[in-house]
C-alpha cells in the first residue's frame, strides 16, 4: 500500500469512524489508554458465545488511534476469540516492523509505514491492546 | 539571545518545550564532565585533596542558590532530586506530623500532579480537607477569591508560582501576606517560576519553595528544597542513611546531623549539583530580568500572530510567562504536535500533568509552546507559518 492510499484510509476512518457510539445493554466494556500519550478509548463488545457480534467505541484520541479503532472494528466483527487474537498478533508484528500476513490485516496495512514514526506505533496499537485485554478477560 | 552557548541549537531544531525541560549550555555540560574526569570523589567523606575539591564545589552551589533566591541562611538550602521530591518531603516530613483531621489545605485545579498527589495521599491518610481556590475567567488566582476560601481551619496554601499549563504568574507576595495574617503556611511550587523570573524568598516571605535544576539550564535529577530555618528544623527526614547521621547505637539512640546535611541522606547527585551551580552562574550573567523581558516580548509576538488565525483557539491569551497553550479547531492536540515534529519543531501535547484542570478549562488536551530566552522571532515565524495553513495541517498530520 503506498503512502497516499494509507493516508486516505486513515483519514476516512478518522473522519467517519465505524460505530462511534454508546452501546445498549449487554456489552463488555474495556478502557484502553497509554502512559506516554493522551489517547483514551472505551471499547464495547457484544459477544455471541465465542463470536464477536458487535463492537462500538467512545473516547478522545489522535487520528491514528481513532482510525485504527474504526478499522479494527470493521475487521473483527464476526470473528471468534481465537481468530481475533490471531489478527491482533499479526497487527503487532506489522507495527514492530516484522513480516506479517497482509491478507489477514486488509485495510489495516495502512499503518505499516506510519508506525515507524516516533510514538505513532503506540497510537496504532492502542485499540488492539484494549481488544486483547477484553478477550483475555473472557477466556479466563 | 545566547544561542551560541547551546550545542543543540547548532542543529536544525526548534525547541519549544522548555516547560518540560530546558536545553543545557556547554558550560554546564563541561562542568559536569570536568567533575567526572578530574575529581570524581564522594562528598563529605575523604580526607584527601580530590574529595576536598568536591566538597568545595558542592557547597559553592549551595552558596549560589542561597544568593540566587536571596535566602537568609545557608542551612535553608537542601539539595533534592527535583521539585517532586522537594514537595513530597515538605508534605510528608513537615505537614504530615503537624496537621490534624479537619485541617484544610488550599490548592488550585491548575496545579501539577507533583503538588496534588502528595496532598491527596495525606488527605486519605489523615482526614485533612483539600479545597481549591477558585480561578477567575482567565484562570488566575486573585486575592479576592483566596479570601473567600480561607477559613479558620485553613493551615496551608500550596500553589505554583507560575502554572505549567496556563502560565499565569500568581501574586505570591500578596498571597503570603494574607496567609500569614491568618496563620497559614505557604508552600510555593517554583518549578516554572524560578527559571523564568527573579524569585526572592525573603521579599515574598514564602515558607517553603521547591524547584528543579533541569528547567533552568541545569542537569536532571537535582532540585532544591528551601524552607525557613525555624520550619526546616522540624522537617523529619524521609530518608535515613549515610551522611546525615551523627551517631547511632540502637533504635533509641540515633543522633542526626544539623541542617541541611540531615536532609541529604546517601550519596547525592554530586555532578548534578556541581553542574547546577554553573547553570546558576550562567543565568545570573544573562540576568533574570533580561530573561523575563525577553520571554515576555517573544510571547507577545507569538500571541499577536496566532490571534490572526481563525482556526487557532488560544486558551491563555492573557498571561505573562513564556507559556502559550492552544488548540487547532477539530484537530487533536497530539496530531498537531506530530505535524510540527515533521518540521523539527518540538512542542508538547496533552494535559501537561494538570489532570484536574479540565474541570475549570473544559478542555482535556492542548498544544503547549513554552519559550525560553534562547528562542527567536524567526522560530516563532516558522511555527506560525506552519500553523497558518489549516489544510496543510490536516494533510500532513499523519
Ligand atoms: C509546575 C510544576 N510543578 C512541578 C513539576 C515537577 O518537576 P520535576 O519533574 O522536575 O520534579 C513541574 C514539571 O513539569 C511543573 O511544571
Amino acid at each position: 500500500m503506498n503512502t497516499e492510499e494509507s493516508r486516505q484510509i486513515i483519514m476516512e476512518n478518522y473522519l467517519n469512524p465505524q460505530n462511534r457510539n454508546h452501546p445498549h445493554d449487554g456489552y463488555q466494556e474495556v478502557n484502553t489508554r497509554n502512559v506516554s500519550c493522551i489517547d483514551n478509548i472505551n471499547l464495547y463488545i457484544k459477544w455471541n458465545n465465542n463470536k464477536i457480534e458487535d463492537i462500538t467505541f467512545e473516547g478522545e484520541a489522535c487520528a491514528v488511534s481513532i482510525s485504527s479503532t474504526s478499522i479494527m472494528i470493521k475487521n473483527l466483527i464476526g470473528k471468534t476469540k481465537e481468530e481475533a487474537l490471531e489478527y491482533i498478533h499479526e497487527f503487532y508484528k506489522m507495527t514492530n516492523g516484522k513480516t506479517f500476513n497482509k491478507e489477514m490485516l486488509q485495510d489495516a496495512c495502512c499503518y505499516e509505514e506510519i508506525s515507524k514514526q516516533g510514538n505513532r506505533k503506540v497510537c496504532a496499537n492502542l485499540p488492539l491492546k484494549g481488544m486483547e485485554k477484553a478477550i483475555l478477560e473472557k477466556l479466563k | 539571545m545566547n544561542r551560541e552557548d547551546f550545542p543543540l541549537l547548532k542543529e536544525e531544531i526548534i525547541y519549544f518545550d522548555n516547560s518540560a525541560t530546558s536545553l543545557k549550555p556547554k558550560c554546564v555540560i563541561d562542568k559536569m564532565a570536568d567533575y567526572y574526569t578530574n575529581y570524581p570523589a564522594n562528598a563529605h567523606r575523604g580526607d584527601y585533596d580530590l574529595s576536598y575539591k568536591v566538597d568545595q564545589e558542592y557547597e559553592e552551589t549551595r552558596e549560589l542558590v542561597k544568593k540566587f533566591i536571596n535566602a537568609k541562611y545557608l542551612e535553608e538550602i537542601v539539595f533534592t532530586s527535583g521539585t517532586t521530591e522537594s514537595l513530597n518531603m515538605i508534605v510528608n516530613g513537615f505537614f504530615e506530623p503537624l496537621l490534624e483531621a479537619g485541617d484544610e489545605v488550599l490548592l488550585t485545579t491548575s496545579e501539577h500532579a507533583s503538588n496534588i498527589l502528595p496532598w491527596f495521599r495525606l488527605a486519605n491518610k489523615k482526614g485533612i480537607k483539600l479545597n481549591y481556590i477558585p480561578l477567575d475567567n482567565n484562570y488566575y488566582v486573585t486575592i479576592d477569591n483566596l479570601k473567600k476560601v480561607i477559613t479558620p481551619q485553613t493551615k496551608v496554601i500550596s500553589i505554583a508560582g507560575i502554572t505549567n499549563v496556563i502560565g499565569d504568574i500568581r501574586p505570591v507576595k500578596e498571597i503570603c501576606k494574607l496567609a500569614h495574617e491568618n496563620n497559614v503556611f505557604v508552600v510555593l511550587d517554583g518549578a516554572q517560576m524560578v527559571p523564568h523570573c527573579k524569585v526572592d524568598v525573603k521579599d515574598l516571605d514564602v515558607d517553603f519553595l521547591a524547584f528543579s535544576a533541569h528547567k533552568m539550564c541545569g542537569p536532571t535529577g537535582v532540585g532544591v528544597l528551601y524552607g525557613k530555618k525555624e520550619l526546616l528544623e522540624h522537617l523529619e527526614p524521609t530518608l535515613l542513611g549515610g551522611g546525615m547521621n551523627e551517631s547511632f547505637d540502637n533504635p533509641s539512640e540515633i543522633y542526626l546531623k544539623e541542617l541541611p546535611t540531615r536532609l541529604e541522606a546517601g550519596t547525592r547527585n554530586i555532578s548534578g549539583v556541581i553542574g547546577f551551580g554553573e547553570a546558576i552562574k550562567y543565568l545570573e550573567k544573562i540576568g533574570m530580568d533580561n530573561i523575563h523581558k525577553r520571554e515576555h516580548d517573544l510571547r507577545k509576538y507569538l500571541i499577536d500572530k496566532l490571534l490572526l488565525l481563525k482556526h487557532i483557539d488560544i486558551i491563555n491569551i492573557e498571561s505573562d510567562s513564556g507559556i502559550v497553550t492552544f488548540n487547532v479547531s477539530n484537530i487533536f492536540s497530539q496530531d498537531v504536535a506530530y505535524y510540527l515534529n515533521k518540521y523539527n519543531i518540538c512542542v508538547r501535547a496533552g494535559n501537561h500533568c494538570a489532570k484536574i484542570l479540565k474541570s475549570s478549562v473544559g478542555v482535556n488536551n492542548t498544544v503547549r509552546v513554552s519559550i525560553y530566552f534562547y528562542n527567536t522571532y524567526e522560530e516563532i515565524d516558522n511555527l506560525v507559518e506552519l500553523l497558518s495553513d489549516y489544510d496543510k495541517i490536516v494533510k500532513e498530520m499523519i
